[in-house]
């Protein structure tokens, strides 16, 4: 059934499909990881149990988003071997060390204090288990910062000499691997993403549930809290986001070329394509809404100012435009759409309506899972916007791959894709089913060992006769 | 010592932490079935939730260590490995979100349950019958794997695939020894002896078998002077199997947790000798395959600093969880 495809494009396609799938996880709990850090320290704080009724609400569908990132992500450090190994023998020396460093700094964290995160506030008192939230969020952080500067590497190679082998070797400084020139915008833009995905959860879950009870308490809190986050942080994406793209034209100008859709130079000041159907046969945007000379302007701060096309790039080093053009303005609208939610929550602040807007609350339950798809349209723009190659005009991907037959590579992604949307599937109505539940005063957590003593004294105790072991209980509908 | 050296002995400990740490709650998994539906099974699923995550991230380490530090060594035997690699991948998705899916979905526990002991099943098996896979060669031709892709599949990789399973089961029944009390400890201890002769059977079979795999390992056992380095390995061996099934008679609390754990220990140590120099047999010595000076040193830091702190909050994570389950329940 793989005899039309070959195995290139077969692992191509099982890595952006694992690797999509993956970064959901991360994207969410990355952001959640914080949060659940700042509800916990406002709690210890003030004392207000309502800051720890929501950390425990939150911890929850953390548990669960968690679980899948990891499961996932253990496919995800085998994929290098399994079906790019000759890039993982020739990039290994430079980038193997850099995920060696991720493993101990970041993951062992996370995991090592998840379980007392989870599991051990009564076990280890209030302020320990504080730092345990701390060191889990931490985690995530570091954990962004060295697989993003792999990719960033990847992007923009510097600081290595090839060696005689073939293999890329590491330079003089590490520094210059590690920080290599589109690394810090790639880690503020990638970090802010998750932030804002985060946000927009939580907003939307709050917005659900002041739809049908504008009087919670909980509900109101974490969509206030949301909204600040998308006010904030939304404009400054798109600042950060616009600073990463002129990197990205320094460094990987065609790259910027298809987002743009400029097939041809355009000497005295190039068009800014709004809509149009990119037509890589004839090399040209059918149907385009154009504003004259403003991508010049935003790319040069120059209305006049000359840009280059993909007339000037070779074809066999062009990325597929249609794919960049459109995953691009896809991830560009959600920011500003999002960007428009957050001044839409700052107007009815000043209202006195932040609580009793329908409408608002209406388009943020819209915008929950936006972030999600903004996330893997902008990843879907830098990776195949660098296409054809793996490590930027150094190796191509079509000499990276694994020395494997089309039918084990298509036997595998067939796997992967049924046991993803399974798994992964069943996961997300876990967390929608959790996240369906109204917030409210004396949330229970994420414990789960209550369930043992309780069977074994020979009770099947209902929710009310013992609200500790509710959660675990098939008659558990409490507020649904 | 050059670090060459150094950084085998470090990949070997992050593989002998992932066996013994993941080993004893993949165990939990294949010994699930086995356990009564209720308490039992979540009492043995208690015991393992607050750390599972941070065993599996020696696996990690192990897959993303080899690639820094060998990265030809990577290179080939993942390929070489493939549909077991795979089938141990899945099997971990399916066994990990197991730990919080069965929790949250009450009319389909028993589903997840069976996800839980299937996948440990099948991502143990998998990874027994890799390692077997090493040690019976693996075909390298220009920096490559040279041979085709069902070559792992012998009664050999069958018997070191089932050796591991039967391991690791032993390891996750002697941890519920220790953790569980009443009827669910006196299970376990049952499931352990059994485990237990069961390990060493296989791991016999599998040490006699590679005397006849390859004559270089054969000579490495047989001959002096390496004999002298190498005598003592099965000798300590025998004495601890004696001990374990000593003190699971004995209805002992710990005790056989941490013999499994010394058999284990014995059992990689004569892995050691029996693979040692090579990193891929016959062909690839850890030399070939190393990462360059640059990059081992980069990493040396790197794990001189963090590896003493992984170890110590670890630990500390594992005494917070200390004592038996059930008595007070993760509260």
């Amino acid at each position: 059934m793989f005899d039309g495809l070959d195995a290139l494009l077969l692992a191509r396609i099982q890595f952006a499909f694992t690797v999509s799938f993956h970064f959901i996880f991360p994207s969410f709990s990355i952001g959640l990881a914080s949060y659940l850090m700042v509800l916990e320290g406002l709690w210890l704080k003030t004392s207000k149990q309502l800051y720890l009724d929501l950390f425990k609400y939150w911890v929850k569908i953390f548990a669960i988003a968690f679980a899948m990132g990891v499961v996932s992500g253990i496919v995800m450090s085998y994929q290098f071997g399994t079906n790019w190994s000759v890039f993982s023998d020739k990039a290994g020396p430079v980038i193997g060390p850099l995920m060696a460093y991720e493993v101990l700094t970041a993951f062992f964290l996370e995991a090592g204090f998840l379980g007392v995160m989870l599991f051990g506030m009564n076990k280890v008192g209030k302020r320990l288990h504080f730092a345990a939230t701390c060191m889990v969020a931490l985690g995530t952080f570091i954990s962004a910062f060295w697989i993003l500067s792999v990719n960033s590497w990847m992007q923009t190679p510097v600081g290595h000499v090839m060696g005689a082998n073939g293999q890329f070797l590491p330079g003089d400084s590490w520094f210059d691997i590690v920080f290599n020139p589109s690394f810090p915008y790639r880690l503020v833009h990638t970090l802010m993403a998750t932030y804002l995905t985060t946000a927009f959860v939580v907003g939307g879950v709050g917005a659900w549930h002041l739809l049908k009870d504008r009087s919670n308490a909980h509900a109101r809190k974490m969509f206030s809290m949301a909204m600040w986050m998308a006010v904030t942080v939304a404009p400054l994406q798109i600042f950060a986001g616009d600073m990463h793209g002129l990197n990205t034209l320094e460094h990987q100008p065609q790259k910027v070329m298809a987002m743009e859709g400029h097939y041809d130079s355009h000497p005295n000041g190039a068009p800014l394509i709004l809509f149009g159907i990119p037509n890589s046969e004839e090399k040209r945007v059918d149907y385009a809404i154009e504003i004259p000379k403003a991508s010049s302007l935003i790319l040069k701060h120059d209305p006049n100012a000359p840009l280059a096309g993909l007339d000037t790039i070779p074809d066999d080093e062009e990325p597929p435009v249609g794919i960049v053009f459109w995953s691009f303005r896809i991830m560009v609208g959600i920011g500003f759409a999002m960007l428009g939610i957050g001044l839409w929550s700052l107007l009815a602040r000043f209202r006195n309506r932040l609580y009793e807007w329908p409408g608002l609350h209406r388009a943020a339950l819209i915008m929950a899972p936006s972030g999600f798809v903004a996330v893997i349209a902008g990843w879907i723009t830098t990776e195949v916007g660098r296409q054809p190659y793996v490590v930027y005009g150094l190796m191509r991907t079509a000499d990276a791959a694994s020395p494997l037959d089309a039918p084990a590579v298509g036997a595998s992604l067939l796997a992967f894709v049924l046991v993803y949307f399974a798994v992964f599937g069943a996961g997300t109505m876990y967390i929608l089913r959790l996240m369906g539940k109204r917030p409210h005063t004396g949330e229970l957590g994420a414990k789960r060992g209550d369930t043992g003593p309780i069977r074994t004294a020979g009770i099947t105790p209902g929710p009310t006769q013992n609200p500790g072991g509710a959660e675990a209980l098939p008659t558990d509908k409490e507020d649904v | 010592m050059d670090l060459t050296v150094i950084w085998a002995f470090i990949i070997a400990f992050a593989v002998f932490a992932y066996v013994v740490m993941d080993g004893f709650d993949l165990g939990i998994g294949i010994l699930f079935p086995t356990f009564q539906v209720g308490s039992e099974r979540d009492r043995a699923m208690n015991s393992i939730a607050p750390v599972w995550d941070g065993n599996e991230t020696w696996l990690v380490l192990g897959g993303g260590g080899l690639m820094a530090a060998f990265p030809l060594a990577y290179a080939v035997i993942l390929p070489a490995t493939y549909p077991l690699i795979i089938a141990m991948l899945l099997g971990l998705v399916f066994r990990g979100v197991a730990f919080e899916y069965r929790w949250r979905d009450p009319n389909h526990r028993q589903f997840w349950d069976a996800a839980f002991a299937g996948g440990s099943l099948v991502a143990a098996m998998a990874q027994g019958m890799t390692l077997g896979a090493l040690l019976q060669g693996i075909e390298v031709v220009d920096r490559a794997y040279a041979g085709s892709w069902f070559d792992w599949l012998t009664p050999y990789t069958l018997l070191t695939g089932l050796g591991t399973v039967a391991g690791y089961a032993l390891l996750g029944a002697t941890w519920l020894v220790w953790k569980l009390d009443g009827t669910g400890q006196a299970k376990a201890r049952q499931l352990g002896k059994i485990s237990a002769l069961a390990t060493i059977v296989l791991l016999g079979a599998v040490s006699l078998y590679n005397l006849v795999l390859n004559a270089e390992y054969a000579e490495r056992w047989m001959t002096a002077p390496e004999i002298y380095f190498a005598a003592p390995v099965p000798i300590l061996t025998a004495i601890v199997a004696v001990a374990l099934i000593r003190s699971l008679k004995a209805e002992r609390h710990s005790k056989p947790f941490w013999l499994s754990l010394a058999l284990f220990f014995f059992g990689m140590a004569g892995l050691g000798v029996t693979m040692w120099p090579y990193v891929v047999p016959p062909g690839l010595t850890i030399w070939d395959a190393a990462a360059p000076e640059k990059s081992q040193i980069f990493m040396l830091i790197g794990v001189a600093i963090t590896l003493p702190l992984i170890l110590a909050y670890t630990a500390w994570a594992y005494w917070v969880f200390r004592g038996k389950v059930g008595d007070e329940g993760y509260h």
